[in-house]
């Protein structure tokens, strides 16, 4: 117990570095930048260790994650097919929200056929389940790059103000909508903790104590395919964030159960996002860019964790 | 009783079951018997609804194994699956305790903790209760996942090939194990493929083969060399001793 709670006063001490000093006079403008910002990173944090955690569990396997497995780049290629589809004017003439529920709509159910099937049995064949990750991730890059060239010079304009999402540049308008939808998930996620307990045995001994164990891992790619949209509508993709949140939240909670895992995890990505965030803004001046640190560090984690073997 | 009534079953273009019916008795050891690929794994899995029923149908104690909702099958029959394997990390009594999951969904109580802790002694893990599943060996896993299925408590024991991994001592005390829940008045139904296990603690053999039922009855009636040869093509010889079948199959 002692530990969250230092996590949380750690987590509330970046947070009030982040937001306070140099105010400044035109306080209210800056701190409600600033505000927006931090928003933006929690959910962001929140939204990739959830969504983490939770694919892990359906996938049985520690190094699989929703980003791994081109999930980010499958909602990217989804932005830009709908712009493509609806046209510059069609696609202004949808709110911000309506679009976003849109897209996500249609991220759940490409979710769904891709890997509902592939993962409902259980990862067994590891490599070849990282090798299809990454060949799916190539595919909806290479056909969202294929979209943006023929499609017209204003609809990729659209394309980029919607793609180009990043720490520093949040994507404010989402941040309600966003919001709402990342609690829901996370919500419903530590809700289905003990059932993710149970399912985390194996399709067998799950179905064998009466868990609805395919139901169930629908309903969970259902929720990973909300959490990753979130993040990565609001501040791009980031492969290995939750990688690198996932493995460390396990041994800080001493247990492989969901519902501690779970919320380690989050506050673990939150303050690894406001934390780091702050260092960059403040100490460093900008002179890196936060994802580039986490995805280095998340990448030699994933390497690490391939190298050591003993991942199933 | 399980009642199976015209039950077939294809693995892509290959038959594994075809138009098995039979009736195992309520109370009693029944042992599956057969060589590689007969369908006895396919038709426990079958009936435990670990694999989609595709032309039959099965009903255990009564309910329709397909229509019954899961959650009510659960507290009816518990399933030790082939090579059960977990992926989270987990000490033994952990795994055990979520034998009682149908009962308690999360919340248990008193009386569950005290079938846990009874289930742990039945199969002599007391000393390995706190020690993580990936430090075990094979046949200690093996017990581990046959006391989560104690655990649970039901009228039903479904067990494919439990002896695997076991050695000699651990062997027969599994077996004295199920013939006391029998004793108790539940009823098991295994995987065996130690034909002497079966001649000796069954009640009832089922012989399989290309997945048809070749042969069905008391231990005296299916070992005999006329069954036995065919079944697993060698010649072999059968000798009695203490009023029970034994098989000389290995020599």
């Amino acid at each position: 117990m002692a530990r969250y709670v230092l996590l949380g006063l750690a987590l509330l001490a970046s947070a009030a570095v982040y937001l306070l000093p140099n105010l400044g006079a035109k306080w209210e403008f800056v701190l409600a930048l600033r505000a927006t910002r931090l928003a933006g990173l929690v959910l962001v944090g929140i939204a990739i260790a959830v969504a983490t955690v939770l694919f892990q569990t359906v996938a049985r396997n520690r190094i699989l994650t929703p980003q791994i497995m081109g999930l980010d780049a499958l909602f990217i290629f989804l932005q830009t097919a709908l712009v493509a589809g609806l046209g510059p004017i069609g696609f202004a003439a949808l709110s911000s929200q309506a679009r976003f529920g849109l897209e996500v709509a249609l991220l759940i159910g490409a979710a769904l056929l891709l890997f509902g099937t592939l993962l409902g049995r259980g990862a067994q064949d590891v490599p070849r389940m990282i090798l299809t990750g990454v060949i799916l991730g190539v595919l909806f890059r290479s056909l969202s790059g294929f979209l943006a060239r023929v499609m017209d010079p204003n609809a990729f304009v659209i394309v980029q103000a919607e793609v180009a999402a990043s720490f520093s540049r949040v994507n404010a308008g989402l941040l309600p909508v966003a919001a709402l939808a990342t609690l829901a998930v996370v919500g419903l996620a530590l809700w289905l903790a003990p059932r993710l307990d149970v399912l985390a045995l194996g399709r067998p001994a799950a179905v064998s104590l009466g868990l609805a164990h395919d139901r169930l891992v629908l309903i969970v790619l259902a929720l990973v395919a909300v959490l990753v949209a979130v993040a990565t509508a609001l501040v791009g993709p980031l492969s290995f964030l939750g990688l690198l949140v996932a493995a460390l939240a396990r041994p800080f909670a001493g247990t492989d159960r969901h519902l501690p895992v779970l919320i380690s995890a989050m506050m673990l990505a939150a303050l690894m996002l406001v934390a780091g965030q702050t260092l960059f803004e403040r100490a460093l001046g900008q002179q890196s860019t936060l994802p580039a640190v986490v995805e280095f560090a998340g990448g030699l984690v994933f390497l690490f964790l391939l190298l050591r073997g003993r991942i199933r | 009783m399980i009642k199976v009534t015209d039950l077939s079953h294809r693995i892509g273009p290959a038959p594994i079951l075809s138009d098995v019916s039979l009736s195992l008795p309520a109370g009693k050891i029944t042992a599956l018997i057969g060589p590689n690929g007969a369908g006895k794994s396919t038709l426990l899995s079958l009936i435990a609804r670990l694999t989609p029923l595709q032309h039959g149908q099965i009903t255990v104690a009564g309910l329709d194994v397909a229509r019954t909702p899961s959650a009510a099958l659960a507290k009816v029959m518990a399933i030790l699956p082939q090579n059960a394997s977990v992926h989270s990390r987990l000490r033994v009594r952990d795994l055990v305790a979520f034998g009682r999951w149908p009962h308690h969904q999360g919340r248990p109580g008193p009386e569950d903790r005290a079938m846990v802790a009874a289930a742990i002694t039945r199969m002599g893990l007391d000393a390995l209760a706190d020690r993580f599943l990936d430090a075990l060996s094979g046949g200690q896993r093996q017990r581990a996942h046959l006391a989560m299925a104690f655990a649970q408590g039901t009228e039903w024991l479904l067990l494919d090939e439990p002896l695997a991994a076991l050695d000699m001592a651990h062997a027969r005390r599994l077996m004295q194990e199920l013939a006391a829940l029998r004793d108790a008045g539940k009823s098991v139904v295994l995987v065996l493929h130690e034909v002497n296990y079966a001649a000796a603690w069954a009640d009832h053999v089922v012989a399989m083969q290309n997945g048809r039922i070749v042969a069905e009855g008391p231990p005296a009636e299916v070992f005999t060399p006329a069954v036995l040869e065919p079944l697993y093509d060698m010649p072999l010889r059968v000798e009695t001793y203490a009023g029970r079948p034994l098989v000389l199959n290995h020599l």
